[in-house]
């Protein structure tokens, strides 16, 4: 091995092992982003990367771990990237470029290490790139998750997403996708389709995703606000994830049956969670730019402040679901506007709208609102059938046992 | 109202997809049907064996011709078969956005136009 490797090692007894592997959690990213950005080749950077990390636990606990581990870590794998590059160069006589290949500065030193790790999120979500592969090779490249346990997570065979990456990553690879950062002009919208693929991934509601899925995009949308402070939008993604998250175990009861959000029991929320989305939404606030996913945390936010027992403030909401179908309109805001404006100009006015929605036959969610508001007007017969068509269009199991239990209140006399 | 949900791909090589793979996706199919179950709408499933495997029956020109294989030249072939009993197609159609399936393979909605039920030929 070459390469200026630190000289002046702590003492041996260090805990050699358990510093490697977290170093290896915590660096994973930033390492694999400096050595993937000049060529693009993820699949070689990793390579490099796990032979670093593997070397580190040989060496580690007999010389001691080093003072910089990171610069350590990085300077072995670019030796080996090097090895490699060397050979391709010899076997293919395809000139060595080291400008592109040799990052160690001339006297030797490494330079200091820039965080790379927005421009992996970028080239990541670049639309080069199948959308729906897009944050599981974030999770895959910046945090170091294993196709294995994102499969897992995603409820894919680990086998399909194995080759679901690989083929992305040649693709950056072949492509040359540019590992860079866009004038401050140009990065909201070149981080938007970052925003939508953690967020897609985050909503996939079936196969049913697991708490443990919900985490990991969680902590990314964490790294993206560490690497792009800036972004309000990213603050606010962060703050509607975890907010969601938060009323999670409130969402079905101690029997497994779906409790709507205007029946959930405030104290099953989780505090840390909701604490942590405010910080969030503190931080997107003082950037005074708004977006979609503020403006959806704003919502959730509203619904969390709810006391138990008691409706939520229904004023307040009003303006903000209407802001964020200006914004970024789809049929559930426009649904969930019609239920807003039902709870303050009375199930007609709502039902009015709801009336005006385009799309709605096919949409659960439509159905099962109109349903609620035709009960509430006492025209049971309609309600009955509404209801009925809301359950055939529901696929999943607790919500449909709830409905079910709605249609038997209905008073259709 | 009977719907087939009809799954078609292509038929894996042996050993290409790892056996934790396999078991993944029979634990998300085995959700999804506990669902149609839940639901009362499963009225039969089923995972066939390889096209390579199936012999094909005619006497379309006559004479009864029994042969090995399907003639299908096509790589995907018909796989699997789930049959669905739900009020309309919306609802069929909201089931095969759901099948795990789909994440592997191209699924067809079709509606049974005559269904034999207990022996029974109805439409």
């Amino acid at each position: 091995m070459s390469g200026p490797i630190d000289g002046d090692p702590r003492p041996a007894h260090a805990p050699a092992r358990s510093f490697a592997e977290r170093a290896a959690r915590e660096s994973y990213g930033r390492l694999l982003a400096v050595l993937a950005a000049p060529t693009h080749d993820l699949a070689g950077a990793e390579d490099a990367l796990a032979d670093a990390f593997e070397r580190a636990l040989t060496r580690w606990p007999g010389d001691g771990v080093p003072r910089d581990p990171d610069g350590w870590l990085l300077t072995v794998a670019r030796n080996r990237q090097r090895d490699r590059w060397r050979s391709a160069a010899a076997r293919t006589s395809v000139p060595f470029d080291d400008a592109v290949h040799d990052v160690v500065a001339p006297d030797g030193t490494v330079p200091p290490l820039r965080d790379r790790r927005l421009e992996l999120l970028l080239v990541c979500a670049h639309p080069e790139i199948n959308r729906s592969v897009h944050a599981a090779l974030m999770l895959n490249t910046v945090l170091g998750y294993t196709a294995g346990q994102i499969g897992h997570a995603f409820a894919i065979p680990g086998g399909t997403m194995a080759a679901r990456l690989v083929r992305a990553k040649r693709r950056i690879r072949e492509r040359e996708l540019p590992f860079a950062i866009p004038g401050v002009d140009e990065l909201p919208t070149r981080i938007a389709p970052v925003l939508e693929a953690i967020y897609a991934a985050y909503s996939i509601e079936w196969p049913r995703v697991d708490r443990a899925h919900r985490a990991l995009l969680l902590g990314l949308g964490e790294v993206l606000t560490e690497v792009a402070p800036d972004s309000a939008e990213a603050h606010g993604l962060v703050a509607v994830m975890a907010l969601s998250s938060a009323r999670l175990p409130a969402r079905t009861d101690g029997h497994g049956r779906f409790v709507p959000l205007p029946e959930q029991d405030p104290a099953r929320w989780d505090p840390d969670l909701i604490s942590r989305a405010h910080e969030h939404l503190r931080s997107a606030h003082r950037l005074g730019e708004v977006g979609r996913f503020q403006l959806e945390a704003a919502i959730s936010a509203v619904h969390c402040a709810r006391p138990p027992g008691r409706a939520p403030d229904w004023l307040t909401l009003r303006p903000l679901h209407e802001a964020l179908q200006a914004v970024a309109p789809t049929l559930g805001g426009a649904v969930a506007v019609s239920a807003v404006v039902a709870e303050i100009d009375g199930p007609a006015a709502g039902l009015a709208r709801l009336d005006g929605v385009v799309g709605a036959e096919r949409f659960q969610p439509a159905w099962v609102t109109r349903a609620h508001l035709l009960d509430r007007l006492g025209r049971g017969g309609e309600a009955a059938a509404a209801f009925d068509k809301a359950i055939t269009l529901t696929v999943d199991p607790a919500e449909r046992r709830h409905l079910q239990e709605r249609l038997a209140a209905v008073d259709r006399s | 109202m009977r719907y087939a949900l009809l799954i078609n791909n292509a038929e894996p090589a042996p050993g290409e997809i790892p056996a934790q793979a396999i078991d993944e996706m029979k634990a998300a199919i085995r959700a999804y049907t506990d669902a149609l179950q839940a639901a009362g709408v499963l009225v039969a499933a089923e995972i066939l064996a390889s096209p390579t495997a199936t012999q094909t029956v005619t006497r379309r020109d006559g004479d009864l011709r029994v042969q090995e294989g399907p003639f299908a030249e096509t790589r995907e072939a018909l796989a699997g078969v789930f049959v669905l009993d739900v009020a309309d197609h919306d609802a069929a159609m909201a089931w095969a956005e759901k099948l795990p399936a789909t994440q592997y393979a191209v699924v067809e909605v079709r509606r049974s136009v005559l269904s034999c039920v207990d022996g029974v030929w109805s439409d």
